[in-house]
Parts: C-alpha cells; sequence; structure tokens
C-alpha cells in the first residue's frame, strides 16, 4: 500500500519519537510512506486564529503537492491533519477559491488525495489480524489508557471517527497489541494545545486533570496518536511525593514494541517522564 | 420597541456570512459552555458570546478576553442540538477584532503571530527562533508576559534541547517564495501591522 507522507514540523522535532516509530511500523506493515517534496507547515492553531485564507492557503499547498500522485495523504498529526481537512474542502466546494489557489501553486486539482490521520489509516486499511500477526512480544499486562484528545476525533461530520464521544479505534489496536485498554471519562478531553506557552497554566490545569483519571482508572501508561497532546502531558506532571508520574506513549511506539522493532527502544530515552522503568517491569524490554 | 445603545445588527449578520455557522439558531441550553475546557478563563461563556453576537453587542464580543481564549478543541460544535460550530465563530470573531483594532488578548496573540511569522521565515516552524521572537513580543508587549513562566520555560526547553528535541539549527524549505506569495495573496490580516 502507498501512500503520500506528510510528516509535520513537530514529527521531526517534539515529536520525534512519533515520526521515528510512525515510519518504522510502516514500513513493518508494508505501508510505503513517499513524504511530499518540499512540504510547508500547516499553520497549526495560529493560521485560522488570525487569517481564514491563510489557514486555508498553507495546507492547500501540501494537498496541491499531493495531488499528482493521486494517493491519499496520510499524517500522523491531528492538527495537520484537521487543516489538511479543511484545505482540501475548501478546494473541492469552492470553485473560485480553486481557480486562484491552482493559478498560484501551479497545480490541478483532482480531490483524489484525501487527508487522512495515521491512526485511520492502520486501524482500518489493514485487516486487525494482519496487526496481530506481527506481534512478537505481546504487551500482556500492560494497562493503557488510550486518549484520542481534541481535533483527531472532531468535527464528526469533517473526521468520520467511530464515536466523537467515546471512540474505541485505538483501543481495539491496542488489545490486538495484547494490551488491556482500561475504561476512563478522558479519552476525547483537550489538553490545551496551543495554550502551552500562552497560558502555561490552563494545560497544566486540563493536562493535570487527563492524567490524574488515567491514574484513577488503574493504568500504567496513557497512549496517544498527538504530538501536542504529548508534550502536554509528558512535560506538565508536576512531581509530588507519593503520586506516581504517569509514562505517555505514542501508539505507535507500543506497535513497535510489540513488533519487536530495535530502533524503538532507544526512543524512550527523549520523553521527559521515562517509561523504561514501567517497560522493564512488564518485561518488554531488557 | 427600543434598541439599546451600541446595538449593531449588521454585526450578527457578518458573523454568520464570515463564519458560515448559523448563529441565530442558538437557543441557550449552554451545552457549548459546560464542555468547554477553558470556559472558567472567559469573561463571556462561549452561550454567552453567542446571546451577545444575536442581540448585536460587537464591542463586548470584539472587546472580550474569551474569543482569545477559545482552543478551538471543538467540543461544542460536536455536543451543539443546532450543529452550530463555535470553533469558526471563534476565529471569526479573532479576525475582525484584528481588523478593527479591538485589543487581542497580549501572550495568545504574540504566540500566534511570532508562529506565522516562523513559517514565513522558513516555511516550517522551527521551535527555537520562534520562541525567541514569542518572548522578545511579550517582552515589548508587557513588561510581565516577559518573566511570566520564564524559569519553567527555560527549564523545560532545556530537557526538551537535551533530548534532541528543540533544535539549533531551522531547516528551510526549497521553494520558500512560495509561501511568500500565500501570504501577500491572503493579506493585511495576514501580516497585521505592528500593534
Amino acid at each position: 500500500m502507498k501512500y503520500s507522507y506528510f510528516p509535520g514540523c513537530t514529527a521531526k522535532t517534539t515529536s520525534a519519537e512519533f515520526g521515528i516509530s510512525s515510519e518504522a511500523v510502516c514500513a513493518a506493515l508494508n505501508i510505503e510512506l513517499l513524504e511530499l517534496e518540499d512540504w510547508n507547515c500547516c499553520g497549526a492553531s495560529s493560521a485560522h486564529s488570525l487569517n481564514h485564507e491563510l489557514s486555508l492557503s498553507l495546507p492547500g499547498r501540501n494537498v496541491a503537492l499531493a495531488q499528482e500522485a493521486g494517493l491519499d495523504i496520510v499524517t500522523p498529526c491531528p492538527a495537520c491533519y484537521q487543516n489538511s481537512l479543511s484545505a482540501d474542502e475548501a478546494l473541492r466546494e469552492d470553485a473560485e477559491w480553486r481557480r486562484e489557489m491552482e493559478s498560484l501553486l501551479d497545480f490541478r486539482y483532482t480531490g483524489k488525495a484525501r487527508p487522512r490521520h495515521l491512526l485511520d489509516v492502520i486501524a482500518h486499511d489493514l485487516s486487525i489480524d494482519a496487526i496481530r500477526a506481527k506481534v512478537v512480544k505481546p504487551l500482556t499486562g500492560l494497562k493503557v489508557a488510550c486518549y484520542y484528545g481534541c481535533v483527531l476525533v472532531r468535527p464528526p461530520e469533517k473526521t468520520g471517527w467511530d464515536d466523537a464521544e467515546y471512540p474505541m479505534t485505538m483501543d481495539r489496536l491496542m488489545e490486538a497489541l495484547g494490551a488491556e485498554p482500561v475504561d476512563w471519562s478522558h479519552k476525547v478531553d483537550c489538553c490545551g494545545a496551543s495554550m502551552a506557552l500562552s497560558n502555561s497554566d490552563v494545560v497544566a490545569n486540563l493536562s493535570g486533570q487527563i492524567v490524574d483519571g488515567a491514574i484513577e482508572a488503574g493504568a500504567d501508561c496513557v497512549v496517544v496518536a498527538c504530538g501536542m497532546c504529548h508534550v502536554n502531558l509528558d512535560t506538565r506532571q508536576a512531581p509530588s511525593p507519593g503520586k506516581p508520574q504517569m509514562p505517555i506513549l505514542y501508539f505507535t511506539e507500543l506497535m513497535a514494541l510489540a513488533f519487536g522493532l530495535p530502533e524503538v527502544e532507544k526512543l524512550f530515552g527523549k520523553h521527559i517522564v521515562d517509561p523504561r522503568p514501567l517497560l522493564r517491569a512488564q518485561k518488554l524490554i531488557s | 420597541m427600543t434598541i439599546p445603545v451600541g446595538t449593531d445588527l449588521v454585526f450578527r449578520e457578518v458573523v454568520r456570512e464570515r463564519s458560515g455557522e448559523d448563529i441565530h439558531k442558538c437557543f441557550y441550553c449552554q451545552k457549548c459552555t459546560v464542555g468547554c475546557p477553558t470556559a472558567y478563563m472567559m469573561d463571556y461563556t462561549p452561550a454567552q458570546l453567542l446571546r451577545l453576537i444575536q442581540l448585536g453587542q460587537k464591542d463586548k464580543v470584539l472587546g472580550s478576553s474569551a474569543i482569545w481564549m477559545c482552543i478551538g478543541c471543538e467540543i461544542c460544535g460536536t455536543r451543539c442540538p443546532n450543529q452550530i460550530r463555535l470553533a469558526p465563530v471563534m476565529d471569526t470573531l479573532r479576525q475582525i477584532s484584528l481588523e478593527q483594532s479591538y485589543q487581542p488578548e497580549p501572550a495568545v496573540y504574540a504566540l500566534h503571530r511570532s508562529f506565522l511569522d516562523n513559517i514565513k521565515l522558513w516555511g516550517r516552524v522551527h521551535e527555537l527562533t520562534m520562541l525567541m521572537e514569542y518572548k522578545i513580543r511579550c517582552l515589548l508587549m508587557r513588561y510581565s508576559l516577559f518573566f511570566q513562566g520564564l524559569f519553567s520555560d527555560l527549564k523545560l526547553g532545556g530537557a526538551l534541547m537535551l533530548r534532541g528535541k528543540i533544535t539549533l539549527l531551522p531547516e528551510r524549505i526549497k521553494r520558500l517564495k512560495e509561501i511568500q506569495n500565500l501570504y501577500e495573496k491572503t493579506g493585511p490580516s495576514g501580516n497585521q501591522e505592528e500593534r
């Protein structure tokens, strides 16, 4: 299976673990990722906050870059995914905008390259048996709280996720790896996202509630599908006596671990809350 | 019937048109407010803001801090029984407030501005230079903002840098001119003059 690949800015930097593990897992599953040549930043929360047209044209350029190949555009970042969806929708529905963009960026819109999130591709384009077949080191006994966050699943009419309030896609994937997903109440809460810098107390509050919820549900770790969620949950856990530090792992890191891919172990050192003591205790790493 | 002073009935039509959301349908059930993760920080709750728009209270809406406290998590729109998505409404309100020179929430605005400047410079976001601009903007706008969280930010930045998650050197895309053309085309609010 072939896809156009839009890693997004953070997959190379703040969420390098996500980028590296995503690419390793896709290679193991025979998912071929063809990186869009010369892709640019989608504008994140900032473009749509300040300038509507800019928020459609920045991700619009990436959508334009994918038109010729006509393959679905896969991204591991929910913000990139969401912004690309909006850009694709504008190009599809607004003929005047499409003409302007086509002449400005010199491309022809075919509508064949749908923006997709990596979790959607792995969970829906492959059978769960194909994933199970790759598992060499089952994550038996590992209790995981699957955290989906906000714009991966919302708004539902754009993303078409299984359930906007209580999704199960990642939970089923974790089950296939042998892990034990817990039931909990914070699956689709927001971590505070872009307020990380401008109002860090808001992020500490919102992310703190999510981590507390996972502890209460008896989870060993929180599993995420977003670089921003990871940064906020991983870095805003103030150490306090008697309270366990909650490791935050990308779903692709756990997949790589279960698939026995060697490159994953060095990624764990990049986390602020070190997941290695937990994984050692579970006999998943040596 | 008397219309209160300060009522601008064109305003609500402009918001409806630009956001594409039918704000007139709101019957004030307040599900948006109950679900909103940042409502506790807002001067007007999301539902109050919608009501103020319906009533044409332009100054109160555009001058509120609430429009800058929305993080666009889309929970309001997902739960609204009238399918009103507030996230695009909030975007529209921020954009109109800038066009009409209302005062934005300084830290939030400084961050977005620095982020967009950074994309224009490299085509992708480079955290280190973006953060530097953000801190300078904070310093220029409000002295205390610069110091707010400075030491925790530095500590965290250092930890991320040690782990190779913040890189020293930016990566510039090859056809940066195309990005700059997009900024030029999308015009004044994308290049809001220094304030």
